[in-house]
């Protein structure tokens, strides 16, 4: 996993609430093997009628959204499925963050896992950023913060562990498999065995 | 001294390898790893590309569900040309990594195959106490037993199959009190949407939910996992109910659990799971299940759900509500009774067990489904196939004018091609109704088998209870 220390970019903003993973991908899409190039997919319905054409009411297709690298979007992004097509195909479409008030479990943890930062709001913020699309933010991962373009800068909660990995580009993989002589231990140790 | 412990803190304490610290989460040990072609895949891939092994085959269980077709097919050529060469190219990489690392899979030629939340439990491998994970969101369906069970992301399934372990910081709990008894006519999945309903899509989020109370423990095995399966709808993390006599009846006779004197001690050890008298949650929430209704969804998203005789709520200014609304063509100020139905469905990991069909059973036998109404009824796992079978079912449903298939996850999502088409109603006994999820543009109203079935009757949305009396 690449270091992600500091993301820089204009907002894209989708202010429906309970956006599901199957938004983020339909499960159609799901039938591939590999974690590449999933970006052509994300809210691949949302985007494009049944004829392929782009919906030009859709956010992500108007000119202000290239090269954008943070979504914002209502309460509750990512519910449903656990999918981690999902955060897949954010990073792939070119995505480095996504702002909400809640963002459900699974999503979240996936997110983290991939180099997608996860971040959540009060209520006053994210209205603040549902109005004021397309407007740019400073995150800085070491120091938890958001800067807006007025200069104000909010603090967002972030684990401790998922942040360093973050910063330091590390897989967790290698820090559980370091672990190996615990979990042999654990095992024989146990009262009972499944 | 002891202080009083969830029965969450129990399972979770007794499997925690590396204690969690305020830098650090937990390592947390998993007993049971339940995997499927769609989810693993990507994890196989980083097993191959850094040369690891699987720690645990042993905890390992693998079968096919979500890509598979659920009409009979005898080849993987054949089985391109129902599900599309993608899909049948998943399945047969499943095979392949199975093969590689030396997995047992109950595969596509088993008569053991299922949707894996069904076989988990048919097979007697879920047991209270464990922990249990998959690359599925509804493994919460497992809780039902008393194991802690969650669903997990593609990476942590590669964690898990490398070290059989997971880094996971420590959620908090939920109680959830239902008083009283269900009505006649009124089942867990009305029970499960009405909780979602009142706590809302994300009322669960970081939190295990303990379902409790009398409703709970008057209901039978399929019914818990009705409940538990759809925790996730809810944002939950888990569900959970205490194992009790009703749960060891289900798995005494099972393949895969202890036998002879192991098996009274595992019985023994599993009576201690439940929260002791005064433990503490973080939060509590009490529902009476006296005067429950059929419940129906008319939104794109579970919490969006009424009574069956209730009016749809209007959106009072909120513009997702809104959204939601015109998606579904559904107008405010009336109940969703007499809307035109075009598909219904009974399957899927929330509704597809025995009992489910046997409830769908009763309400269509000697009816016909309505025309230009479309019925599929897809059982859980082939076993539940062929229990259904030896008790008639299958005629039951294919004299009304349904269809009857293979088991599979089939038409809740639609990976197979058993698609719901663009614009159609689909009254369905499975657990989300989001925007495309049965087919592009499929509009899905979700309901207990019991609902599913008398709307196919009734070609419209029906209470199911006049079926029910009528039938007696």
């Amino acid at each position: 996993m690449k270091p992600v220390t500091r993301i820089q970019s204009r907002t894209v903003v989708l202010p429906t609430t309970d956006i599901d993973t199957d938004q983020l991908i339909p499960a159609r899409f799901l039938t591939t093997t590999s974690r590449e190039g999933l970006g052509q997919f994300l809210f691949h319905d949302l985007r494009f009628d049944a004829n392929g054409t782009a919906d030009p009411n859709f956010v992500l297709n108007q000119p202000g959204a290239d090269g954008c690298r943070i979504l914002v979007a209502g309460n509750n992004l990512g519910c449903g499925s656990s999918r981690e097509h999902a955060p897949w195909a954010l990073l792939d479409y070119g995505f480095q963050a996504v702002i909400s008030t809640e963002i459900a479990d699974i999503f979240r943890n996936n997110s983290l896992k991939n180099g997608l930062l996860p971040i959540v709001v009060d209520e006053e913020t994210l209205q603040y950023l549902l109005q004021n699309p397309g407007i740019n933010l400073d995150i800085d991962v070491a120091q938890a913060t958001l800067a807006l373009p007025d200069g104000k800068t909010i603090e967002f909660p972030i684990d401790g562990f998922a942040r360093h990995c973050l910063i330091e580009g590390i897989d967790q993989l290698g820090y559980l498999l370091q672990h190996a002589n615990r979990i042999s231990a654990f095992e024989e140790s146990r009262p009972w065995k499944p | 001294m002891t202080s009083a412990r969830t029965l969450f803190e129990k399972v979770w304490s007794d499997h925690v390898v590396v204690a969690e610290t305020a830098d650090t989460p937990a390592i947390l040990y998993i007993d049971l790893h339940l995997i499927h072609e769609v989810t693993t895949p990507q994890a196989f891939n980083v097993l191959h590309e850094k040369g690891l092994h699987v720690r645990r085959p042993d905890l390992t269980l693998a079968t096919m569900d979500h890509s598979t077709p659920t009409t009979p097919v005898t080849s993987f050529k054949d089985m391109a040309v129902v599900v599309g060469e993608s899909a049948a190219n998943q399945v047969r990489r499943m095979q392949e990594n199975c093969d590689a690392f030396g997995l047992e899979l109950l595969g596509f030629e088993s008569d053991k195959r299922g949707i894996v939340h069904v076989i988990g439990p048919e097979q007697g491998a879920t047991q209270p106490g464990k922990t249990i994970v998959c690359g599925d969101s509804h493994t919460s369906t497992h809780g039902a037993f008393g194991a802690l069970a969650f669903g997990i992301g593609t990476t942590e399934v590669g964690h898990v199959l490398a070290t059989q372990c997971l880094l996971q910081r420590r959620p908090r709990t939920l109680a959830l009190n239902i008083n009283g008894n269900l009505p006649n006519g009124v089942g867990a999945k009305d029970l499960i949407l009405a909780i979602i309903g009142q706590i809302g899509v994300d009322g669960g989020t970081g939190h295990v939910i303990e379902f409790r109370g009398t409703a709970i423990s008057a209901m039978d095995m399929d019914s818990r996992m009705t409940v538990c399966n759809m925790s996730i709808e809810a944002g939950a993390r888990a569900g959970m109910i205490a194992p009790d006599d009703n749960t060891f009846e289900y798995l005494a006779s099972r393949p895969r659990v202890p036998q002879g004197a192991e098996w009274e001690r595992a019985v023994a050890r599993w009576r201690s799971l439940k929260s002791d008298d005064g433990a503490e949650f973080d939060k509590s929430v009490t529902i009476s299940a006296d005067h429950m209704q059929p419940m129906v969804t008319f939104g794109t998203n579970p919490g969006m759900v009424i009574g069956i005789n209730d009016p749809v709520p209007d959106d009072g200014g909120d513009p997702s509500f809104r959204k939601a609304l015109d998606y579904m063509q559904i107008s405010a100020g009336k109940p969703l009774t007499n809307t035109e139905v075009d598909v219904v469905f009974v399957g899927s990991c929330t509704n597809s067990r025995l009992s489910d069909l046997q409830q769908a059973a009763d309400i269509v036998k000697g009816n016909k489904v309505a025309d230009g109404v479309r019925m599929l009824v897809v059982p859980g796992s082939q076993q539940i196939k062929k229990d259904a079978e030896a008790l008639g079912l299958d005629r039951v449903f294919a004299e009304a004018g349904a269809e009857w298939r293979e088991s599979g996850c089939s038409m809740c999502l639609g990976m197979n091609g058993d698609t719901v088409g663009s614009g159609q109603l689909s009254v369905s006994t499975s657990n989300r109704n989001f925007e495309g999820r049965q087919g592009i543009g499929a509009r899905t109203i979700l309901a207990s088998p019991m609902t599913a079935a008398a709307s196919a009757i009734a070609g419209r949305v029906a209470d199911p209870r006049p079926f029910i009396s009528q039938g007696k």
